[in-house]
């Protein structure tokens, strides 16, 4: 019984969200516009994005305790096996997103098999090079196959016309939508399995859970996997949300964002990065926005310019987060909420 | 035969910079294990503190003096951050590895940002003495002498350190702390004093390499750290956490690989063999990665 009533909150905020695009009120500083109004539900479609790909980021990092700087590689390889598989193969968009999720899942086992027999900042290290690597190759763009810096957009043709076009975009909402739901269930449903198990003990003492008899390797191995599976199945989103693939996703400063979305919600907390992966990627177009504002054009010049930096704004926030609340948000008002109950 | 020639020297020059970037990293790894991410934002803070300083002397001074005055300020703005920094942010958070990591991904984020916020996102031309922009001819090559200059401070700094390490008592309590910190700490040592200095020097070598990173590409940009710091921490690791003779021939190893392949195979393909070079080392010598923890 509590275990379906601690679900009432997402599943009563699940409802709320899919409601949205039905809604034509005005919040005038928040949303662009009307909230179900085009720029509203592209702007939201993407953060929804972000938010399940931290979820996914999470997995690896906040679940099992392992440092990964190599999560990019995946959520690009989702991305970009589907702007391939359709501009260059001519497959229709499921056919190009099965083979994105095929094709990620076995880059995961290829480079998580050899990434996870060092650990620690090793395994950090080795991660990045992958990642690294395939940055490399992107940008070099080898037989015309990834559009270099320019990136590759998905073929217009070959789109289902619903996913299509500037009056559509509550459909790209409701699929980002559908792809968080999806990935809080599949991490709702690993966190109680044994490997689920597996790899909480992992997190909290590696050399413990190996004498208590779990695989540590095939434990570690399955978070690197699932988180890539979810991370791949971003990527496809990501790029059906955008019209293609973008040369950032592949990136190392990615991947340091995935981290510091998480740490920002709460690392280990289904909420914690939902939260953060939404809230991070919103200030950071949002902020762009207050750059003009008259607020910040009262300060002094450089001290204005340099507030009007979305990074500058997070980065310091982060900072201060990582100090004073190093449970991130989630934690934060988990510990306010107790205070209150205590008194 | 003289494209070989060339690519060597340039290779070396490369190698130069990428150990002046890696040293400071290494012996923070080593000492402390902490993965500094701001050394990209030391090496951006050197940069625009040597370009300022170069647009704001007067022009009368010749380009070769105001160029010397910024290599100074270069190293005293970074030494001066790498101490601030080890002082207020990573010291409060002792031997807590993961968040001392998270804390320096923040900071890079911050500095980076905040360069562009105050002097733009573009690039900013660097003046460079014309003795500096010609050529010398080794060998039938012709190889520009900024190259050389590279190689200089690359072994000026490897010596200087070197010395430093072996035959004063702070190098001993450095290399001995990379050995065994707990060791150290107790027979009656204080580690942590020496932590500031060690994050001083390599703030230093990192502004010094900025700057230099900056004549290398003719003008300062925000985002030159951060694509200069993969590749030192590619040569950190290759050269086993913590040691600087081995920083120093993975650094040149680094650089001339990249540079031949870069040519003889195709473009690209240096980078990524260092990449797979990286990652060859790791899984064949994991041990290679043992600092202090």
């Amino acid at each position: 019984m509590s275990r379906h009533l601690k679900a009432l909150p997402a599943l009563g905020l699940l409802v709320l969200l899919a409601y949205l695009p039905y809604l034509p009120v005005e919040l005038p500083g928040l949303l662009p516009g009307r909230v179900n109004g085009p720029g509203s539900m592209q702007l939201l479609a993407i953060c929804l994005t972000m938010a399940g790909i931290a979820l996914s980021y999470d997995v690896v990092f906040g679940r099992t305790g392992l440092l990964s700087f190599g999560h990019a590689l995946f959520v690009a390889a989702g991305s970009y096996l589907t702007a391939i598989g359709m501009a260059s193969l001519g497959l229709p968009l499921p056919l190009a997103a099965l083979l994105a999720l095929v094709g990620t899942t076995a880059l995961a086992l290829v480079v998580g098999g050899i990434a996870l027999r060092v650990g620690g900042i090793a395994f950090a290290m080795v991660t990045l090079a992958f990642a690294q690597a395939a940055s490399i190759i992107v940008l070099r763009n080898p037989g015309d196959v990834t559009g270099g810096e320019e990136g590759r957009s998905l073929d217009r043709d070959l789109m289902p016309d619903l996913l299509l076009g500037v009056n559509n975009a509550p459909y790209r909402y409701w699929l980002a939508l559908a792809f968080v739901a999806v990935a809080w269930l599949a991490v709702a449903w690993l966190s109680r399995t044994r490997a689920g198990h597996a790899m909480a003990a992992v997190r909290e003492n590696e050399a413990r859970a190996a004498v208590l008899g779990f695989d540590v390797y095939r434990a570690k191995l399955i978070a690197v996997v699932v988180a890539a599976f979810l991370g791949g199945l971003g990527g496809v989103v990501h790029a059906v949300v955008l019209g293609g693939s973008n040369p950032h996703l592949t990136t190392a400063e990615f991947t340091l964002s995935l981290l510091v979305m998480v740490v920002l919600g709460g690392a280990g907390s289904r909420w914690g990065a939902v939260l953060g992966g939404f809230l991070y990627t919103y200030a950071d177009s949002r902020l762009v926005n207050l750059s003009g504002s008259s607020l910040l054009e009262s300060l002094p010049g450089a001290l204005g310019n340099v507030l009007s930096q979305p990074l500058f704004v997070l980065g310091t926030f982060f900072v201060i987060v990582v100090y004073f609340a190093p449970t991130g948000l989630t934690g934060l008002g988990h510990r306010v909420l107790r205070r209150e109950r205590v008194e | 035969m003289s494209d070989v020639v060339l690519l060597v020297v340039t290779g070396l020059g490369l190698g130069a910079l990428y150990f002046l970037a890696a040293s400071g990293l290494s012996l923070i790894y080593g000492l402390m294990g902490v993965l500094n991410f701001a050394h990209g934002s030391f090496m951006v803070a050197g940069a625009y503190a040597g370009w300022l300083t170069m647009t704001g002397l007067p022009d009368s001074l010749g380009v070769g003096v105001r160029m010397a005055v910024a290599i100074a300020v270069a190293l005293a703005v970074g030494a001066l951050i790498g101490f601030v920094v080890e002082a207020v942010l990573i010291r409060p958070l002792y031997r807590r590895h993961i968040q001392q990591v998270l804390v320096t991904v923040g900071l890079s984020l911050t500095a980076v940002a905040a360069v562009q916020g105050v002097w733009g996102s573009d690039a900013h031309p660097l003046d460079k003495p014309a003795w500096l922009a010609a050529t010398t001819d080794l060998a039938g090559a012709e190889v520009p002498n900024d190259r050389f200059l590279f190689i200089a401070a690359a072994l000026l700094l490897f010596g200087g350190l070197l010395a430093l390490l072996r035959f004063t008592r702070l190098g001993l309590v450095i290399r001995a702390g990379v050995e065994n910190r707990t060791m150290v700490e107790a027979l009656g040592i204080n580690v942590q004093r020496t932590f500031s200095v060690v994050f001083a020097i390599g703030g230093a070598a990192a502004g010094l390499a900025g700057l230099l990173a900056g004549v290398y590409a003719n003008s300062v940009s925000p985002l030159q750290g951060g694509s200069m710091l993969i590749y030192a921490f590619i040569v950190v690791v290759i050269g086993g956490m913590g040691s600087l003779t081995g920083t120093a021939v993975a650094a040149v190893a680094v650089g001339l690989v990249q540079q031949l392949a870069n040519y003889y195979a195709a473009s690209g393909v240096g980078d990524l063999s260092v990449v797979l070079l990286l990652a060859v080392v790791l899984l064949v010598r994991p041990a290679s990665m043992q600092g202090a923890h």
